[in-house]
């Protein structure tokens, strides 16, 4: 580099290995270029994400007093419904002979209730497939299969603990965080 | 192409002379569409499928324009906005049900178009690109057709919106946080439509530019024709106008005719009286269906109720839909055989009319019925013909086939016999 030669044009400095300085000032330069233009597309892109008055979804209080057994109701929570349904002791005990059958998702009924309220059965209404909201909650509805749920969209069948049983959708119902507040009021997320 | 015997524009009067000599658009409509651009003499009216194409373009950029300027993007009013267009806007129910039956007419003519390629095989050298960018352009337009199809926030608008933003929540990892990304939530609800309304507006601009490659990418080779040789000399020809201008416009006439008998009389015939119900985040309807242009590929997303290996039943679908049409783009090379048109291949024009089109009817049928025994079954079945058509049976026939003697030139082909062309006459070496 100190031959004086070599300075005369500047491109043919190059060190021992072949490599120029103004290499390194061309790889420089392009990422510089690259990371700026990174900080351009990430604005651009996660302004679609959720803004802060959606993430502030608040949590839901239900009174289940006066579900009566065999009796489903639907609330609202976040933006979606919300499954609270009294089990029947045939409901119950249906759901217990299956606890070992072959599940595509193997859970047991008292994984999915709260000890002490083991029919009280909180699941979202949203069909593990693509989302629908799945029959059986209200009176009259298709019921499907196995006593508990069917989603019309594409034909999941859900059995009494909301668990999958035949159809597309990957998982059981999901069972959101929720606590008894008191012995008749939950209280989700 | 600009075969050697392609007329030349020739500016004759001041003002085009001065234009030609600093902006040449005047030259470029010549040698586009004009008496510039030599097109093969034989070709029939499932030619005529590409114009309609960018007509019922244009029809959507012009009505979605003027509906854009009374519709409200908000989910408290986007419902009664569209009412209001019905019944308060001058001419409102005109320019809507244009609109929406407009959407319908756009893929009647653009499956014709897909079809024609398919027995013509319009996709081989030297047309791949003319294909891949027309499979771009198909993808757009279902992505276009279904952001519209969301903004009158009825009961199908949004439990479509919630069902095929789902498709990607099935992909494993990052699906959930790409499906929440593209609702800006955890459900469709005003943050979905208000985007969708702005993508639905720009995405058709889009198509008009990938249209312009993709008319610009067929004009490099020129026009195929129904019998699969290429131009050969000037006989083989005619300009495109006045000839194809006269006979796209009369096609025009007759697909105008069908649709306005339809947007006058029969509007709401291809839609779904569903979507005349208020979204209802609560309530699924009990028998929910996508539009009718979406049934064959949404029949394919439901024949998978079964997990393969590792891979649950709900990503495999996801993914056996996407397939089924990204695997046009390797269509130009599955297909080998160096015979292009339907017409000289006895073996793959069995399997065309009796394979691939049975089965799009039955999956058509299938995607529109309910998630039912015997659809399940027979969808099914259809998605394991189709993959098979264009995975094993074409290549393997593309390749044994024996193949009908092709006419020596298009001229041959409409006349019956072809002079011998003589040396220094407009010719072009054969291909």
């Amino acid at each position: 580099m100190a031959d004086t030669t070599a300075t005369a044009t500047p491109d043919m400095a190059t060190s021992d290995d072949g490599i120029r300085r103004r290499d390194f000032l061309d790889i420089a330069a392009v990422s510089a270029a690259g990371i700026g233009g990174l900080a351009v597309v990430y604005p651009l892109v996660t302004q679609m994400a959720p803004s802060k008055d959606v993430l502030a979804a608040s949590s839901t209080e239900v009174d289940v007093s006066a579900i009566e057994p065999g009796q489903a109701i639907k609330a609202v929570f976040r933006k979606q419904p919300l499954f609270v349904k009294r089990l029947t002791a045939e409901e119950i005990a249906a759901a217990e002979r299956d606890d070992n059958a072959a599940l595509r998702d193997p859970q047991t009924l008292a994984d999915r209730t709260k000890e002490g309220h083991g029919d009280i059965l909180v699941t979202m209404g949203v069909c593990t497939h693509l989302g629908c909201v799945p029959l059986g909650a209200a009176e009259g509805e298709v019921k499907g299969e196995y006593g508990g749920y069917f989603c019309p969209c594409h034909g999941s069948h859900y059995d009494t603990a909301g668990r999958i049983r035949k159809g597309p959708a990957p998982t059981n119902l999901e069972v959101p965080e929720y606590e008894f507040t008191s012995d008749t009021v939950i209280q989700v997320g | 192409m600009s075969f050697p015997w392609a007329r030349q524009y020739e500016p004759k009067n001041p003002v085009s002379k001065f234009f030609d000599e600093k902006l040449p658009l005047p030259r470029l409509v010549y040698n586009a569409v004009g008496a510039g651009y030599p097109v093969p003499r034989n070709l029939s009216y499932f030619w005529n499928f590409g114009v309609l194409a960018g007509f019922f373009l244009v029809v959507q950029i012009v009505t979605g324009v003027v509906l854009a300027m009374h519709y409200a993007g908000n989910a408290q009013v986007a419902f009664a906005s569209t009412e209001h267009i019905m019944r308060d806007v001058n001419w409102g129910w005109l320019m809507r049900y244009a609109h929406a039956n407009g959407a319908s007419f756009f893929f009647i003519v653009v499956y014709l178009h897909i079809f024609r390629g398919l027995f013509y095989s319009s996709y081989k050298a030297p047309r791949e690109m003319i294909w891949l960018l027309g499979v771009v352009i198909f993808l757009l337009m279902m992505a276009t057709a279904f952001m519209g199809y969301v903004l009158p926030w009825g009961q199908m608008s949004f439990w479509g919106a919630k069902v095929i933003t789902g498709l990607f929540g099935a992909i494993p990892i990052v699906g959930e946080p790409i499906q929440v990304w593209l609702l800006g939530g955890f459900a469709p609800d005003n943050a979905a439509l208000n985007r969708f309304f702005s993508l639905h507006f720009l995405l058709p601009f889009v198509i008009a530019g990938v249209v312009i490659l993709h008319i610009w990418a067929l004009h490099i080779p020129g026009s195929s024709n129904p019998t699969g040789v290429e131009v050969k000399q000037e006989s083989d020809t005619v300009p495109f106008h006045p000839y194809y201008t006269a006979k796209d416009g009369f096609g025009l006439g007759i697909a105008l005719l069908a649709y306005f008998a339809l947007v006058f009389f029969l509007p709401n015939a291809l839609g779904h009286p569903d979507n005349y119900i208020e979204a209802n985040p609560l309530s699924t309807p009990a028998h929910i269906v996508p539009e009718w242009y979406f049934w064959p590929f949404y029949a394919i997303l439901r024949a998978f109720t079964v997990d393969f290996f590792f891979v649950p039943a709900k990503l495999m679908g996801v993914i056996a839909m996407f397939a089924s049409i990204l695997l046009w783009f390797f269509l130009p090379w599955l297909d080998k055989s160096p015979v292009r048109s339907g017409h000289y291949r006895p073996t793959f024009r069995k399997f065309f009319w009796f394979g691939l089109i049975p089965a799009m009817v039955v999956l058509f049928i299938c995607g529109g019925a309910p998630a039912e025994e015997p659809y399940v079954m027979m969808s099914q079945i259809a998605t394991a013909y189709y993959f098979l058509h264009f995975l094993v049976i074409l290549p393997i026939i593309s390749s044994s086939e024996k193949t009908e003697p092709l006419p020596y030139s298009i001229t041959e082909a409409v006349l019956g016999s072809d002079k011998k062309p003589v040396l220094g006459e407009n010719t072009t070496p054969a291909v």
